[in-house]
């Protein structure tokens, strides 16, 4: 079914979040203002990115990261005929001229631009493609998204939405299943994750570390966005039912009430 | 007469006072009033700015009332008052309507601040064509895996009753582990 939206409702990092949570393979097709963008995923990972005109081979990635000489760029391009980026890769490998490492780290670098830039545009459509895969003909890599989700995080500014989104400070975190590893997080975001414990609410959290409400807000949305932490209630916290949710204090007539209610709802 | 109540809740146009007006077996209490901003109203005309209620007899000693919280934001601070007291809440999602996405995550954990009753989410709309897929609205909606979501039409009794079933469901199962 559908997964498409408008990029002023749904942002970037909260698509990126999305991707990788439910571990998507398929292509993102973002209309900005201007360029469109194909952001391909496999598994929840990055494994390609196109924007606009650029086209993104192999021979212009190495040139722009100043592997290739302008020459060398030049000689390929010109002489290279139809040597896709796959036999390219292949030929500078055995050449001795560069490393499988250093060309995917290249590529790398490249394809988390195009997603770095893609974090400006607050205009444009998204869409999810399921169907469509990267080229067959071009590198692909496996760039797990966490650190990708938390850099576009912090571009949150907008006091606004982070209140819209952690709406109460008197909840507590707790971190979820997904390790906590490989993940470049700022000194103020680790100072705020080794206070992460069910009993502390983000209020206590960010008291601890004489952080403002923006502050703590800001760094819990990254870490929120990047499936590394959830919002629990606080262990501990005196759970005060209303004396009015039952008529009656008795615990099982409250379960024969319930009961009751069951049975007149199913018999609608 | 012993009465309870349930909370309906959700953003705007998500299916509230349909899904109320389903089962409820008196017409809906609404109050609705024409809505005054051009964006929404090209949603729908009139909106609940007040609290819709409807109501379902169990016996002749026990009624269950439904309420409907208005969808508008600057309306919330309603939502406080109606929660009090409620077993538990329903938050409404439009299936079709990613833009909602946002407010409805904001309106959960806000009830869940108030109130540590179970709650369910129900995704309604599930029959539009534009409806997104179940699974990627529980990660849109940042859902534990723990939390039921429920697929809903809002006009079809049956999804309706399923709904208000597997929050009572989860009220039991919650009274018989001690909760």
């Amino acid at each position: 079914m559908a997964l498409r939206g408008n990029l002023r409702d749904f942002t970037i990092t909260q698509l990126l979040n999305l991707i990788n949570l439910a571990q998507k393979t398929g292509t993102l097709v973002v209309d900005g203002p201007s360029e469109q963008a194909y952001i391909s995923f496999r598994e929840g990972k990055l494994a390609y990115a196109r924007v606009g005109q650029e086209d993104g081979t192999l021979a212009t990635v190495l040139h722009k990261a100043n592997r290739l000489t302008v020459n060398q760029y030049r000689a390929i391009v010109e002489r290279a005929g139809n040597i896709n980026d796959k036999e390219l890769g292949l030929l500078l490998i055995n050449a001795g001229y560069l490393s499988q490492e250093e060309i995917l780290a290249n590529l790398q670098n490249y394809f988390t631009e195009i997603v770095r830039r893609l974090f400006t545009w607050v205009e444009g459509f998204f869409r999810f493609e399921a169907e469509m895969l990267p080229p067959a003909d071009r590198i692909n890599v496996r760039l797990d998204l966490e650190n990708i989700i938390i850099e576009g995080s912090r571009q949150l500014r907008e006091w606004e939405q982070l209140q819209d989104e952690i709406p109460s400070l008197e909840m507590a975190l707790k971190f979820t299943e997904r390790p906590l590893k490989n993940v470049n997080l700022s000194v103020e975001e680790w100072r705020v994750v080794s206070y992460i414990n069910p009993r502390n609410t983000m209020k206590q959290i960010a008291l601890t570390n004489k952080m403002n409400d923006l502050e703590i807000r800001r760094i819990v949305y990254g870490l929120l966005q990047a499936g590394l932490v959830e919002i629990v209630r606080p262990e501990g916290m005196v759970i005060q039912q209303s004396p009015k949710m039952f008529p009656t204090q008795n615990k099982e007539e409250q379960k024969s009430l319930v009961n009751k209610l069951i049975g007149r709802i199913r018999s609608l | 007469m012993q009465t309870v109540k349930m909370v309906v809740t959700g953003p705007f146009s998500a299916g509230k006072t349909e899904f109320i007006q389903s089962v409820s077996e008196i017409d809906v209490v609404s109050t609705e009033r024409k809505i005054s901003s051009t964006a929404e109203r090209s949603v729908k005309e009139a909106t609940t700015v007040a609290m819709d209620f409807g109501r379902i007899t169990v016996d002749e000693d026990l009624v269950l009332y439904l309420f409907g919280t208005p969808g508008q934001k600057r309306f919330d601070f309603m939502w406080e008052i109606l929660s009090e007291g409620m077993l538990g809440f329903i938050v409404m999602v439009d299936s079709t309507r990613p833009e909602t996405f946002r407010e409805a995550r904001s309106i959960l954990e806000t009830f869940r601040a108030y109130a540590p009753t179970p709650y369910v989410v129900a995704a309604n709309k599930q029959d539009m064509e534009d409806a997104w897929d179940l699974e990627d609205m529980r990660h849109a909606l940042r859902l534990e895996n723990k939390v039921k979501f429920l697929p809903c039409v809002a006009t079809d009794k049956n999804t309706v009753k399923t709904v208000l079933l597997e929050l009572l469901y989860s009220i039991l199962a919650e009274m018989e582990s001690g909760g």
